[in-house]
């Protein structure tokens, strides 16, 4: 007989997912205490956690924990912001605008597929390691999905929406912001989300080579020092707020969905 | 009323005027205007860099400057070695993390997405390890690895092992339950089911998987290469950081973006070639 494709009660699926879990966290300590693996590359996690918590006190590549993710964070918003500043305007224009449509894209096609990561050297030599060269990193990695998924909005928005619009004389710029914009809020804020995650994601990668601050800058300093524990810091952090920007930015978007009553 | 089916008539003439007129018209303007604004591009490049000098060549290369970049990379060799030399590099590690990730992780997807204790069970270990991205265990990679080809292919693993199991598992349990009991009914033995039944009807997601791993080693695999590494394009690009040599910069930006859609339009090929019948399907 073949598996049961039955989905499994509750508390059952709670019980196995506690034990995948420990056994996880049991395999990672069993190996960092056993000795087969040197403590200085596999710290167990109760070895990660202590290191946590030292490092919320005391400083460690110039900045206590707390600080590292503070500047990060700093850097995130905005290159974060100006994605969606650039990218959500020139998206719902290109959806009403042919002619703009045709003349963008072909420069974002040709861009699209350049690695985010790829724009470290110019960031560097453009802007430095200070704020500037990570900012235009998460921009690069934040821009692509703000700008689709604006686009699309608008795209397939209603005709008979831009007919009356149009038939009424709407100008341009309030075709736009009250016409474009509020039907295609759900799709822009789909790709918010989106965005956020990928620029998150470039942050990092851009804090390891062009950075003198932030969790990623933390990490390289570590791995030269190398202090594995630190590392392991750094990932922990780095996926904590990673999950609360997700979960944020999953909040206003149900919200934004109640209130445009398409639950 | 009749307003409404007056205008519900002309939006369908619209689309039907348009679809005579015939794509080839509309797709030929598209066409000019997109060549005219790439060649906008290069005249306004070379007026403010060559011409005028409005843009410093120390902080974006002239035309002139790409080629003899382009030159150099690809006759003489930077830094060690042709550009040829790199790009095989790079394109090897990406080949084998991928392959190891779809060799693992199209069985777990299959393994997850029918069994749903071994999800309940594996599950949880995916969902503490996915919100750390995948960069960010190349510090790691390095510490245990050290800066070698080792290191390079466990993250690109890292990166690619999750969307290759994701798809795969939504594929499976989106496979339909009638073709299962037929399945089942006929006694098919379990080895022939996962590899006749469960499979094929799978495969379109597991080829989104594939494209999404695929984009996901060429990222992390430049990340990497840029972060410590002795050969490939990411070091290329490392080593013209260092030499503030811009135009090598974008020979080397270039280099990653052809790649980058030479492999997915590769795969899209495959992709066509394996599962062209669904996607006829589809379209019906």
């Amino acid at each position: 007989m073949i598996a049961s494709r039955q989905p499994l009660p509750l508390h059952r699926s709670l019980v196995l997912g506690a034990i995948g879990t420990l056994t996880f966290l049991g395999f990672w300590a069993f190996l960092a205490r056993s000795g087969l693996v040197s403590p200085l590359f596999l710290p167990g996690p109760v070895a990660v956690a202590e290191r946590f918590a030292t490092l919320t006190e005391r400083p460690f590549a110039g900045g206590t924990l707390p600080a590292h993710v503070a500047s990060s964070l700093q850097r995130f918003l905005v290159g974060y912001l100006l994605a969606a500043a650039v990218g959500v305007p020139l998206g719902l224009t290109m959806g009403w605008s042919r002619l703009l449509d045709d003349i963008v894209t072909p420069i974002f096609d040709g861009l699209r597929f350049i690695a985010p990561i790829a724009w470290v050297p110019f960031a560097a030599l453009w802007f430095g390691t200070g704020i500037g060269g990570p900012i235009l990193i998460i921009f690069a990695g934040a821009f692509p999905p703000c700008l689709i998924n604006a686009y699309r909005g608008a795209r397939y928005i209603d005709a008979r929406l831009l007919e009356a619009a149009e038939m009424l004389g709407t100008p341009g710029y309030r075709m736009i912001a009250e016409v474009l914009l509020p039907a295609a809020l759900p799709s822009i804020v789909a790709g918010l989300r989106i965005s956020a995650g990928l620029g998150w994601q470039s942050l990092v990668g851009a804090e390891l080579i062009v950075a003198s601050t932030g969790v990623g800058y933390m990490m390289v300093q570590a791995q030269g020092a190398v202090s594995t524990a630190t590392v392991m810091v750094g990932m922990v952090a780095i996926g904590l707020v990673g999950v609360v920007i997700d979960v944020a930015l999953r909040a206003l978007e149900t919200r934004l969905r109640r209130h445009h009553g398409q639950a | 009323m009749k307003a409404h089916s007056l205008n519900a008539h002309a939006v369908r003439r619209d689309k039907t005027a348009t679809a005579a007129r015939g794509n080839a018209v509309k797709f030929s303007r598209r066409m000019c205007v997109g060549m005219a604004t790439l060649v906008v591009i290069a005249v306004l490049w070379y007026v403010a860099t060559t011409g005028l000098g409005l843009i410093s060549a120390g902080r974006f290369p002239a035309p002139v400057d790409v080629e003899a970049a382009a030159v150099q990379a690809l006759v003489r060799g930077y830094p060690d070695t042709t550009l040829l030399v790199h790009v095989l590099h790079s394109l090897r590690l990406v080949a084998l993390g991928f392959v190891v990730s779809v060799a693992l992780g199209v069985p777990l997807g299959m393994l997850m997405g029918w069994n749903r204790t071994a999800e309940a069970l594996i599950n949880p270990v995916f969902l503490l390890l996915r919100p750390i991205p995948p960069l960010a265990w190349i510090p790691l990679a390095i510490l245990w690895l050290g800066l070698g080809d080792e290191a390079k292919v466990m993250v690109i693993v890292i990166a690619a092992l999750p969307p290759a199991v994701i798809s795969t598992q939504a594929g499976v349990r989106g496979v339909p339950p009638h073709i299962v009991e037929a399945a089942q009914m006929l006694g098919t033995p379990r080895l022939r089911f996962v590899l006749d039944v469960l499979a094929p009807a799978a495969a379109p997601m597991i080829f989104t998987g594939l494209r999404l791993a695929l984009q996901a080693s060429w990222t992390t695999l430049v990340a990497a290469e840029l972060v410590g590494s002795l050969a490939g394009l990411g070091y290329v690009l490392n080593v013209a950081q260092q030499d503030l040599y811009p135009g090598m910069i974008l020979v080397g930006m270039a280099a990653v973006g052809v790649l980058g859609a030479g492999s997915t339009a590769l795969l899209g090929m495959a992709e066509r070639r394996a599962i062209g019948w669904a996607q006829l399907r589809g379209a019906a």
